[in-house]
């Protein structure tokens, strides 16, 4: 005798989703679910390629993070080649990822959630777009699109194409960088560097406007995973990767990257094409095996930035935790994401200053030496994981792919259900709610491309049904 | 036609694809913001539009057609729109995403799922929550009439530019021959 609301499909997002409601006979709500509705089977259909062609294949899962799959599987070709690369081939491996993290927060921001955050979750929906930030906000809307640009123009510069570069390789990456290219990047960005400054101001004033919804969107304890450098240093490249608990305390630290399978395991629901990783000791039966990923795991997991202004930000952003342990709450998402946007321009211009990133030599040679090479990096959303195993001939006869956005998918559910215990009246649906639950998802800024490697997004009807299976209410936001 | 010269109501949408298509879309930067005042964006992945709209002058649509849901939305894009573009490879061709077409959905299924606990998306629960994925993924003009092609993948902004301010003129889509390349 229970009711379903369905919000299909979720708007605003990277991926095509639809979230359902489920309200006891009392009218309250009893579950909620975030369903991922694609599947494309990219473990499948790469059986029998060579991994050579993983980082081309890869990068097409997902045209908002291609860096990140490239990276990761060009991490597992060194791992089967059992080669060094050379260290400039790192430092514009580095660099390149900086730029992609650059240009996918400055879209999360100021283009998917930005008209939330600076228009209101509740102002006119035909107008919470980047069209409507444009009109209310023209020059932090430019900005925005400028910086985003920034991002996306030094991939092009180093790959040649901003979308999908055919450059990181098992071994290295196809071209050293020139001095002009060098330069060129450099020129951009002290501009960068004062937009990113702009939004965490904004970012903040919007924390402060916003008190409720970081109080109730997301905010529960949970484990938090991600890399960390050297002394503990914020990391999206190449690391340890650690798992802390609910108060910060780490629970994991792994050295050896082939070791994730310990640690991680992954449940499935029929009602949902995207899977439920889940820490292994404590089980996937309920949510104390529960992680989340990404922006916010990066700079809880993390001893500090390791880069001077990203550190001050860091410093204060430490206070929404409470009594010194982890953040909890995933609105603070957003601001996280800025930090680290200001890490990340902070981190390019360490690279570009550092003579080495313009030597000649930037691959190494081997044959496949290994059977199996895992590739892991800090994409934009949280921990990539690639796996492959070959055989003698360096043909692919197992893939695993553990994708960010997959990493927080029971968090996201807990998210949703938040949010509708909150804001939910009497069984009545109303924009402003509809909106309030998908803005729950924003917060992860989740890439349903990637994680169900798939993508797609679209608008959204929220319907409601009664016991008997029959509409009660519906709503859904004209164009 | 009388003045104020009407805005092009632009759509978009992404079907199966990588969203690499509009990723490329957005590339266009500040030519977005010279174009903001002759389109209006009337559906899209940046919008809350909730249903496709009626009367959309130019649809772009980014990749190809995978499961029940991408076949019904394509349909109404096609009875709604003027002028329908397949944009990028995997609506021009099927492309990556239809790799897959080597498999059955069934072998798919089985191979990605029914390895941890809890129960796979896969059997008749599933397909009452989740869109029937095609037993074959087909590119756009296997299943409506396609007005104008864009490939590449993704298309590069030139190539989407030249597209665009052809259509914004009211002109046919002519691409040179270095723009009609796959990849
Ligand atoms: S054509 Fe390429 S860029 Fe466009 S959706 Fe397909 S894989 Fe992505």
């Amino acid at each position: 005798m229970t009711q379903t609301i369905t919000i299909a499909p979720v708007t605003r997002i990277e991926g095509h989703a639809k979230i359902t409601i489920h309200l006891d006979d009392a009218g309250q709500v009893a579950d909620a679910r975030f369903h991922v509705t694609e599947f494309r089977g990219f473990e499948k259909f790469c059986l029998g390629r060579s991994y050579r062609e993983m980082p081309a294949i890869t990068e097409r899962i997902c045209g908002i993070c291609p860096v990140s799959h490239a990276l990761a599987a060009a991490k597992a070709g060194d791992a089967l080649k059992g080669v060094k690369i050379p260290p400039a081939a790192e430092k514009l491996r580095r660099l390149m990822h900086c730029a992609q993290l650059v240009q996918s927060h400055a879209l999360s921001f100021f283009l998917l959630s930005g008209p939330d955050l600076l228009l209101g979750m509740e102002s006119d929906p035909k107008k919470r777009n980047l069209i409507g930030l444009l009109e209310a906000m023209p020059g932090l809307a430019k900005e925005g699109i400028r910086l985003r640009q920034f991002g996306q123009d030094v991939i092009r510069l180093i790959g040649d194409r901003s979308v999908h570069p055919a450059w990181a390789v098992s071994g290295g990456v196809r071209e050293p960088l020139s001095p002009e290219k060098r330069d060129g990047i450099a020129a951009g960005l002290p501009e960068a560097m004062s937009t990113a400054r702009k939004a965490l101001k904004l970012g903040n004033e919007a924390l402060e406007r916003m008190a409720e919804e970081a109080r109730c969107y997301g905010n529960f304890p949970s484990l938090f995973m991600g890399l960390v450098g050297g002394n503990g240093d914020l990391e999206h490249y190449d690391g340890t990767l650690r798992m802390v608990d609910e108060s910060g305390s780490v629970l994991e630290e792994c050295f050896d990257p082939s070791r994730y399978g310990d640690i991680i395991g992954e449940a499935e629901e029929s009602w949902t094409y995207l899977k439920f990783p889940y820490y292994k000791p404590r089980g996937h039966e309920t949510d104390a095996g529960m992680y989340r990923v990404g922006p916010l795991a990066r700079l809880n997991v993390a001893r500090q930035a390791g880069t001077p202004l990203a550190e001050d930000e860091l410093r204060s952003f430490r206070q929404f935790g409470e009594s010194g342990g982890p953040v909890q709450g995933s609105f603070y998402y957003h601001q996280a994401r800025l930090i680290e946007l200001l890490f990340c321009l902070e981190t390019m211009a360490a690279l570009l200053d550092d003579p080495e990133i313009l030597d000649t030599h930037v691959r190494s040679h081997a044959r496949t030496n290994n059977r199996v090479g895992i590739g892991i990096v800090e994409a934009p959303r949280g921990v990539l994981f690639h796996e492959y195993h070959v055989d003698d001939n360096g043909l692919l006869n197992y893939v695993n792919l553990i994708i960010a956005t997959g990493h927080n998918n029971r968090a996201m559910n807990r998210t949703v259900l938040q949010i509708a215990q909150r804001y939910l009246r009497g069984g009545r649906l109303e924009e402003g709610l509809l909106n309030r639950v998908e803005h729950g998802i924003r917060c992860y800024d989740p890439c349903l491309s990637c994680s169900t490697h798939v993508t797609g997004r679209m608008p959204m009807k929220m319907e409601l049904y009664g016991p008997a299976g029959e509409l009660l209410d519906s709503i859904s936001q004209s164009s | 036609m009388t003045a104020p010269t009407p805005k092009l109501r632009l759509a978009t949408a992404w079907l199966g694809g990588c969203s690499g298509c509009h990723m490329s879309f957005l590339d266009l930067g500040e030519r977005l913001i010279k174009i903001a005042d002759s389109i209006e964006l009337v559906y899209g992945p940046l919008v809350d539009a909730k249903e496709f709209p009626e009367g959309v002058d130019v649809a772009l649509i980014e990749g190809a057609v995978a499961n029940a849901d991408n076949l019904e939305l394509l349909g109404q894009i096609r009875e709604r729109s003027r002028v329908l573009v397949s944009f990028g490879d995997c609506a021009v061709s099927g492309n990556v995403t239809s790799l897959r077409n080597f498999f059955t959905v069934d072998d798919l299924l089985t191979a990605v799922y029914h390895v941890g606990p809890g129960s796979a998306p896969h059997g008749v629960e599933a397909v009452q929550v989740l869109p029937a994925l095609l037993p074959r993924v087909l590119p756009l003009h296997h299943v409506v009439t396609v007005d104008a092609y864009l490939p590449g993948c993704p298309p590069d902004p030139e190539r989407i530019w030249t597209a665009l301010s052809a259509l914004l003129r009211g002109e046919s889509v002519y691409l040179s021959p270095e723009q009609k390349t796959f990849g």
